[in-house]
Order: C-alpha cells, then structure tokens, then sequence
C-alpha cells in the first residue's frame, strides 16, 4: 500500500484558539463554544462558513450525540460531524478525517474541537479498574505506562537521566509560557526526588490533569486563500495507527503504532526525520516521548538515552520538544495544545520560538499507547 | 474487615475460567485453528471461529515485566501498597496481568515463575512464584 501523497500543502490549519487551562469549573459545551469562537476569530471567518464539526468525547462524563450537542451549542446544522473516542490520538486523526471528507466535496469548513473537565468533574477515568484483571491489583493507566517503562529499561537499559530530560525539557518551555498551568522549570535532583507513584514512574514522569478546550479550523488551501486567511499552517502529511487495548496481546511493549503512524505521515510530507526542526511530541508519561523519538526514526530503538542528553530536547538543543510545555506543564489536555503549539511555530509566534522552524512534527496518542497519529506541519 | 476489591465480571464464558481457578487450576483457551488465547472470550482472535477447548497450563512461565504501587488507586488496596504487578508470559505462549509472592525486590526480568492458586475471600486468584 503507498501513501497518496497529493494532499501534501493543499489543507491548512486556518485557526486555532484554546480557552484556560486547569481547574475551571465550566461544562464541557461552553468550553468548545469558548475554543471554537476563538478558533474561528483566528482564522478571520464567520461560523456560518462551518459545515463540520469533529469532537473528541469528554472522559469525565459520557454522552449520548455528544457531538450534536457541540454543534446545537455553536448554532450549527453541520453536515458531517460527531463525537470520536480514541483517546489522545482523536484531536489528529478527526483533523485528518475532515480533511478526506473536504477532498470529496463533503463538506468545506470544519471545526476540530476538544473539550474536557476531568480536574472538577471525575478524573475517575484515568485511574480506573482494568477489567477483572483489578482483582490484581491493575488499575491506572499508570499502571500501564509503568508496565512499558520498566520493560524499555529491561530490554535497553534505559536510565533515569532519559526520562528526566524529557520531564526537564517541558517543565523548561512550560515555565516560559504564560497560559501554562505549571510554569515551574525542573531540576534534575528535584526530578529524581520526586516520589515514585507506580515505579518505575515518578510524579515527575506523569502529566498534569486539567480543564480546558482547544480548537482548529481546517479547510483547503485553495478555500484559505479565497478566504483570506491571515496565518494559515499548511498540513503537509499525516498518519495513524491502532494497537490492543490489554498489553498483554502485544507482540512487543516497546515499540508502538507511532512506527506506522510516522512512516505514513513522513511519506506524506516527503520529509525525513533530518528536515524536522521542532516537535511536539505526546507526553502524557516521559516514556511515551521516548518510544515516540524511537519510533519516528530519531534514533535507533534502545539509543533514545543518547539521543535525548546534554540538553539535546529543549530550546537550542538537537530537536526542542513541547515548546508550550506539552502535557507535563502547559495542560494536561489530551494532544490538542500540541497541536495549537505546532502551528505558532510555524508561524514563528510562539513564546519560545525555534528560530525559522520549517517543518514540526506533532504526535497524539491515546489510551496506553493503544491508538496514535502524527500531523506534520511546516512552511510550504 | 477488609474492603472488599472490585467485583469480578463473570459472564457465561469467563465462569468456566474463574471456576477452574477455584479448584486450583490455571486454564487457557485453545482454538483448534492452533491458537491459544487468554484472558476469555467467546471468538477466537485468529480465526474467529468458537472451536476452542478450555486447556489446563502446565503453570510455568517467565516474568517480563512488573510495576510497584505506591498509591492505591481503590480502597481494597490501600493497606497493600508497596505492591506489585506483573506481566507474566506462560510457557504455553498467552501472558497474563497477576502478582509475584514475593518481596519486590526479589523481582527480575525474564525470571523463572511458576502458577500458585491463591485464595483470597470468595475468589481464588491466579498468582506466581519466584522459581530457585
């Protein structure tokens, strides 16, 4: 199977706007209204252009036609549009699904939009009983991620400096951004302090659990330009993949879907791992950021450690990451901030810029590295 | 008395699975396509076909991986913590989630584990001990 490359620089992110993040006290609808009015402002259009709109469902609370809901709150009628639930990876894959519907003629202008409140509603979630397999104890997707880290060490060796880089580069970019929920910079005595939770992971290691709503406008390039948009980021390739969801029918823990999802997404742009200036990487746990660079092609698998040292991940290092602080210190939001940070990049506006960024790399990723997908953006 | 953990799911193919364990065996399915599969279901991931017989372990299997709870994420399992959880590959191919009985720090990677019925209030679980 080869990837059609065609749709490379013809859709761009034409918007994006977010609302706070952390503890809000606000029902997931109004936040959506909130991010998508800003998105919309961003991108210099009015709703009624709007015939889509893609929602991630909400994990503090389940409901039924959710992403009607979304729409009936924005005052639209789209044509295509729904609740997808696919944990992180949703906020790129629903990008990449308005983008084939655009392609066909089914629809024009649409709103990718995230909404959540898992800090004042239930964060019950994130730390649920995995089936009967709680008899033993399992429960968190902590647990998970606890359960692929210590096997990456096993197999690799890898060292607590690997890890530490990761959550030290975050906390870095995230104490120099303004809307960030934790803008604290991390040393590496007060990384390894840090209290281990479900070992091998340190508080250190976990994301932040926030409220919050993100939104992007995406339509063609060619609509862009009719349209007169100001500051639209070309997407120039993308990709997805899909695993089990108990690790215990993997083949192997320490390699993920971001292997296909990457090869798809960089055969798209035409771009190889060397031409990526800055990337956002999924960090829901430090580990995830590792296999990503692994997977991706950064690095050989099990090298990661080398590739990460001397400060090569934050700002004027080898391929600053999470520029806006990722999940470990902007929002702990599921992949959409990442997003938002890829874009400003590549319009060189964001608070720790990497000077002329061409391409950035962007990767989402859900439940215990069940689902991923890759966005890359860059300057046509 | 001590709370009691999650309830188990038991639905009309799992049953047979926590009844064995009850009488202290350690069972898996096996398809006659070849293909041996836990945790239960009703259709075989392979072939997804129902031509499967429930199997007896022999009980052996290597530890690949583990994590150590320092926080109880439910209230059965507050008095426990420092406990582990580990991933456990038996010798017939299927892994499974279980505790090791034994200090944490005992624990090894690719270590030699061997099946222990392990009764616990009105269940019995599939738990493993360190081999040697």
């Amino acid at each position: 199977m080869t990837t059609d490359k065609s749709l490379r620089g013809r859709y761009v992110i034409a918007g994006i706007g977010a609302t706070a993040f952390g503890k809000l006290g606000r029902d997931t609808l109004s936040l959506h209204v909130e991010a998508c009015a800003k998105a919309l402002a961003d991108a210099g259009i009015g709703k009624d252009l709007v015939d889509a709109v893609f929602v991630k469902t909400p994990t503090s609370s389940k409901e039924f036609m959710y992403g009607q809901r979304v729409a009936e709150a924005l005052g639209l009628a789209p044509r295509w549009g729904g609740a997808w639930d696919q944990g992180g990876a949703a906020n790129i894959t629903l990008i990449a699904f308005a983008i084939m519907a655009i392609e066909h003629g089914q629809c024009d202008v649409a709103l990718v939009s995230y909404a959540d409140n898992p800090r004042s509603g239930s964060r019950g979630f994130y730390e649920r009983a995995r089936g009967n397999d709680s008899a033993y104890g399992w429960f968190a997707a902590m647990g998970g991620y606890g359960m692929i880290q210590r096997r990456h060490m096993i197999e690799h060796g890898t060292p607590l400096e690997a890890f530490g880089a990761v959550a030290m580069a975050a906390r870095r970019h995230g104490a120099q951004n303004p809307h960030a929920q934790l803008q604290k910079p991390l040393s590496w005595d007060e990384y390894r302090a840090s209290p281990l939770l479900v070992d091998p992971i340190h508080r250190d290691d976990a994301c932040l659990l926030s409220d919050g709503a993100g939104a992007v406008v995406v339509m063609s390039a060619q609509r862009a330009r009719q349209l007169r948009v100001p500051a639209a980021v070309p997407i120039l390739g993308f990709g997805a993949g899909q695993t089990t969801c108990d690790l215990t029918l993997r083949e192997t823990l320490t390699s993920t879907e971001a292997v296909r999802s990457g090869r798809t997404a960089f055969e798209m742009a035409g771009v190889t791992v060397n031409e990526v200036d800055v990337a956002q990487l999924y960090d829901c746990f430090t580990i995830t950021v590792l296999m990503t660079l692994e997977d991706y092609g950064f690095c050989a698998k099990g090298r990661v450690a080398e590739y990460v040292a001397d400060g090569a991940l934050e700002i004027g290092g080898r391929l600053p990451i999470n520029t806006s602080g990722g999940l470990l210190s902007e929002t702990g939001m599921p992949g959409m901030q990442l997003i938002h940070e890829g874009v400003r990049q590549i319009r060189g506006t964001a608070a720790v810029q990497v000077p002329s960024a061409d391409v950035c790399v962007v990767s989402n990723q859900g439940g215990v590295m069940h689902t991923h997908a890759t966005l890359i953006v860059g300057s046509d | 008395m001590a709370t009691k953990s999650p309830g188990l799911e038991l639905d009309t193919i799992n049953e047979a699975y926590w009844a064995a364990l009850a009488e202290g065996r350690l069972t898996l399915q096996r398809c006659e396509c070849g293909q041996r599969f836990m945790p239960p279901r009703a259709a075989c991931p392979a072939c997804l076909g129902a031509r499967w017989n429930w199997e007896t372990a022999q009980g052996g299997g290597r530890l690949k991986s583990w994590v150590v709870y320092h926080v109880a994420f439910h209230e059965a399992f507050r008095d426990r913590v420092p406990y582990n959880v580990a991933l456990v590959e038996l010798d017939e191919g299927p892994r499974m989630i279980t505790n090791i009985v034994a200090d944490n720090a005992q624990l090894t990677a690719e270590a030699r584990v061997r099946f222990v019925a392990s009764r616990e209030g009105d269940r019995t679980l599939a738990r493993f001990e360190l081999v040697g």
